[in-house]
Parts: structure tokens; C-alpha cells; sequence
């Protein structure tokens, strides 16, 4: 599978894309480690004449804690997030899903931004990112904006990202010494999951439960109000309306949610 | 558009077309067709090189971006006429059957190794989870890492 004709561009600085993609808009493609955006335009369901490659940008990969909070710069490797002691100490969830994206190769490549930026609802760094109440740093021609994660994930593959717009980094509050958890089922080790979930403190969030990464509101509220982990967990699928597919039926992935709630929630209090 | 890297510890200057995948430009421009063509879709390995040492899946690289970067296929992990030991080692222990995957497991085991150089049975699996044997001859093929790294192959 070959992808259709484009023609490539490096961008060296974030003011450098930021041109790019002034000039050529919804043209225009970003590519970091390129491994959501690639197979797409292998199977040509992506077609954009530019695309805008931002390995050049090292200013964009590093991962450093800061006023109480870890800032990771969004063209850091999934690989180098898993490695990195500074997140597994302060943001050890994240790293922890950095780390069982995909496989090795994958890990090698994909990037945190290029993942959150894709916003696939079946992504595990999307949910790990909205269960910790991380912000989004964007850069655009207007200069620069702040996302909560709450406010990133809109549908499927949609984020108020503007196609003159660059994630560039990722603020997660520092977590150290609060429990989380992190569960997903998949039909092969590689696989998306089919249902996930990430934890931390109480915060919970679902992975392909819906349109988007999903907070459990009524486990969260459950557990704010005192019910134990289990009856919380019960709680998971409320509101939700996963999709309905041949190896998973929307009854399925509810009990899913429940059941890996349950022991996310537990590996976080262990 | 012209892109120059490093291939096997040789400098390669060629003609591509902005859109060209690695694999492609490895087997169809350079000729080194150890590098396997499997799934296409970034799942099975059988086209895994290493990228600056690292294992990658060439069906989802751009060769534009290894330009400036070194790469490594099959072809040039021995030296001399001698086998890599890691290619010694999936021959001493039979890690093969039909043997389309193995020039992807060979790199993915060699990025491993580097990565963790004495690994468990258990950590060989995970690590070699990138890479489909249809032959499932998977067992030996976790020995053959074992053997290379030097430890008890027995599990």
C-alpha cells in the first residue's frame, strides 16, 4: 500500500511549521512519529498534499518537572516517556501507558503529541492524560494556548486543535506517591484496546467507551462519597454508549468497564 | 526529491519519490530484499530494521525521514562472511521454520538485546510482541534470544 502523492517538508523550529501550515491550512499535515497518520494515508482514508515533518524539532522532546507539575514536550518518543525516571517518579501512570502502547517498534516511534493530537478514542495515552488532569500547551499563529484535557478530547478523532495550530506540550500535575492503576483488554498483545482504563487517585478514565476518552463520573462521585472500590466500579458504564462491533457488542464492553474499573481502582490502592 | 543515508555503514545518495516507504526504498531501490514485506499494516514485522539502532517497522517509515540516519537491515549485521551471533544462534537453535519472519525477529531480538541484554523467557515474549511467526514457531525462537544472550536456553 503506497500512500497517494504529497510532497514533504521539514519544519527545524515550531515558528518554521507554524509558517507551513499557515500557508497551507487544512492542506497541510503534520508528521511526527507518523505511526497514526502513515497507515491512514496508506490506506488513503488521509490525502494531504503537504505533509510537515517535525523531526527536526528538539526543542519539542523532553520530559522535565516544574512548579509542580511534569512538562513533557510533544515530540517525545512513547519508548523515552517509559524510560523517563522523572514521569515514572512524578507521573507514573503515564509513563505506564507510554510503555504498552503497540509494540516495541511502534514504541521506537510514536510520539505522546502525534497520539493526544490523533485523539482516537481507543488511544491509551488519551485516557491517561484526561485521568490526570493534565493541560494541552498549543502554539499558533496568535501565539500560545492552554487545553484542559477535559476540554481536548471532543469525538472521535477531534480536537479543537486549528489546522494552524501545534501541540507542543504536555503539562501533567506531579502525582508522586498516589496510587494508580492502568488495565486494558485486547484480542492481541498489539491491539487497540477494546475497552481500557486509567487511574489515578480517584480520578478514572475509559478507553473506547464512547467517542472519546471518558471520565467515570459516577465511580468518581461514588468514591468522593464514600462507597467502596467495588460498588464504584459497578458504576463504570453509566452514561456511556460504546460501540457496537463484531468482536464486541456494546453489553460487552460495559461489563468490560466494570470489571477492569474494578481492578485499575485496586492496583491504585495497593 | 534526493535523500542520502546510511545503509550498512555505506553512505546512499538516491532518487525517491517524496511518498516512497522505507521497505520500498531498501528493497526495490537499494536491492536488499531480506527485509519482508508481510502485512503492510504495521502489525506482523517481518519488514523491522534498526533506525539508528533501534527497531523499527519500515512499512511505516517514510524514507525521507531516515534521511541523515543510519540504518541496518539483515544484510548488514554480519561481517566477513560471519553471522551475527544473534543470526548464529536462531540457526543453532532452530529458531525458524519457513522463515519469512525471521529477518524481522533477527533485528527485533538484536534492538532487544541491546536494550536489555540479558533478558527472561518471560521478557524475551513481551519484547518480540511487534513480530508474527505463522509458522507459531515462536518457542524456539525465544530460545534462539536466550542462546544469544548468552544464558540457559531451558524453559
Amino acid at each position: 500500500m503506497i500512500p497517494v502523492g504529497f510532497s514533504y517538508r521539514r519544519a527545524s523550529t515550531v515558528d518554521e511549521a507554524l509558517v507551513l501550515l499557515t500557508e497551507h491550512g487544512d492542506d497541510a499535515k503534520l508528521l511526527a512519529g507518523g505511526h497514526s497518520l502513515l497507515p491512514l494515508m496508506k490506506l488513503r482514508l488521509a490525502t494531504p498534499e503537504v505533509v510537515v515533518d517535525l523531526a527536526p524539532l528538539d526543542e519539542l522532546r523532553y520530559v522535565r518537572a516544574e512548579d509542580g507539575a511534569v512538562r513533557i514536550g510533544a515530540l517525545t518518543r512513547y519508548r523515552d516517556l517509559h524510560t523517563d525516571p522523572v514521569l515514572r517518579e512524578h507521573a507514573p501512570l503515564v509513563a505506564h501507558a507510554a510503555g504498552v502502547i503497540g509494540d516495541p517498534q511502534v514504541r521506537h516511534r510514536g510520539t505522546i503529541g502525534g497520539s493526544l493530537a490523533h485523539a482516537d478514542p481507543a488511544g491509551d495515552l488519551p485516557a491517561a492524560i484526561l485521568a490526570s488532569d493534565a493541560v494541552l500547551v498549543t502554539r499558533g499563529p496568535d501565539g500560545e494556548r492552554e487545553i484542559p484535557a477535559a476540554e481536548f478530547f471532543v469525538g472521535p478523532f477531534t480536537t479543537p486543535l486549528e489546522p494552524d495550530e501545534l501541540l507542543t506540550e504536555i503539562r501533567v500535575p506531579a502525582r508522586a506517591g498516589i496510587g494508580w492503576g492502568f488495565e486494558k483488554f485486547t484480542r492481541r498483545a498489539i491491539d487497540w484496546a477494546i475497552v481500557g482504563v486509567a487511574v489515578v487517585g480517584d480520578s478514572v478514565a475509559l478507553i473506547n467507551m464512547g467517542g472519546s476518552p471518558l471520565r467515570a463520573h459516577a465511580t468518581e462521585e461514588a468514591l468522593s462519597q464514600g462507597a467502596s472500590r467495588a460498588e464504584a466500579a459497578e458504576l463504570a458504564a453509566q452514561d456511556t454508549s460504546p460501540a457496537e462491533e463484531p468482536h464486541a457488542s456494546a453489553e460487552y464492553r460495559k461489563h468490560l468497564a466494570r470489571v477492569l474499573t474494578a481492578r485499575a481502582l485496586a492496583s491504585a490502592a495497593a | 526529491m534526493k535523500i542520502t543515508m546510511e545503509v550498512n555503514g555505506e553512505s546512499r545518495t538516491e532518487d525517491v519519490e517524496d511518498r516512497t516507504l522505507l521497505v520500498h526504498f531498501l528493497r526495490d531501490t537499494l536491492g536488499l530484499t531480506a527485509t519482508n514485506i508481510g502485512c503492510d499494516t504495521t502489525s506482523c514485522g517481518a519488514c523491522t530494521v534498526l533506525l539508528d539502532g533501534e527497531s523499527v517497522k519500515s512499512c511505516t517509515v517514510l524514507a525521507a525521514q531516515a534521511e541523515g540516519h543510519r540504518v541496518t537491515t539483515l544484510e548488514g549485521l554480519g561481517g566477513n562472511g560471519e553471522l551475527h551471533p544473534v543470526q548464529s544462534a536462531f540457526r543453532e537453535e532452530h529458531g525458524l521454520q519457513c522463515g519469512f519472519c525471521t529477518p524481522g525477529m533477527i533485528m527485533a531480538s538484536v534492538s532487544l538485546l541491546k536494550e536489555n541484554p540479558k533478558p527472561n523467557r518471560q521478557e524475551v515474549r513481551e519484547a518480540l510482541e511487534g513480530n508474527l511467526c505463522r509458522c507459531t514457531g515462536y518457542h524456539n525462537i525465544v530460545s534462539a534470544v536466550m542462546a544469544a544472550s548468552g544464558q540457559e536456553v531451558a524453559g
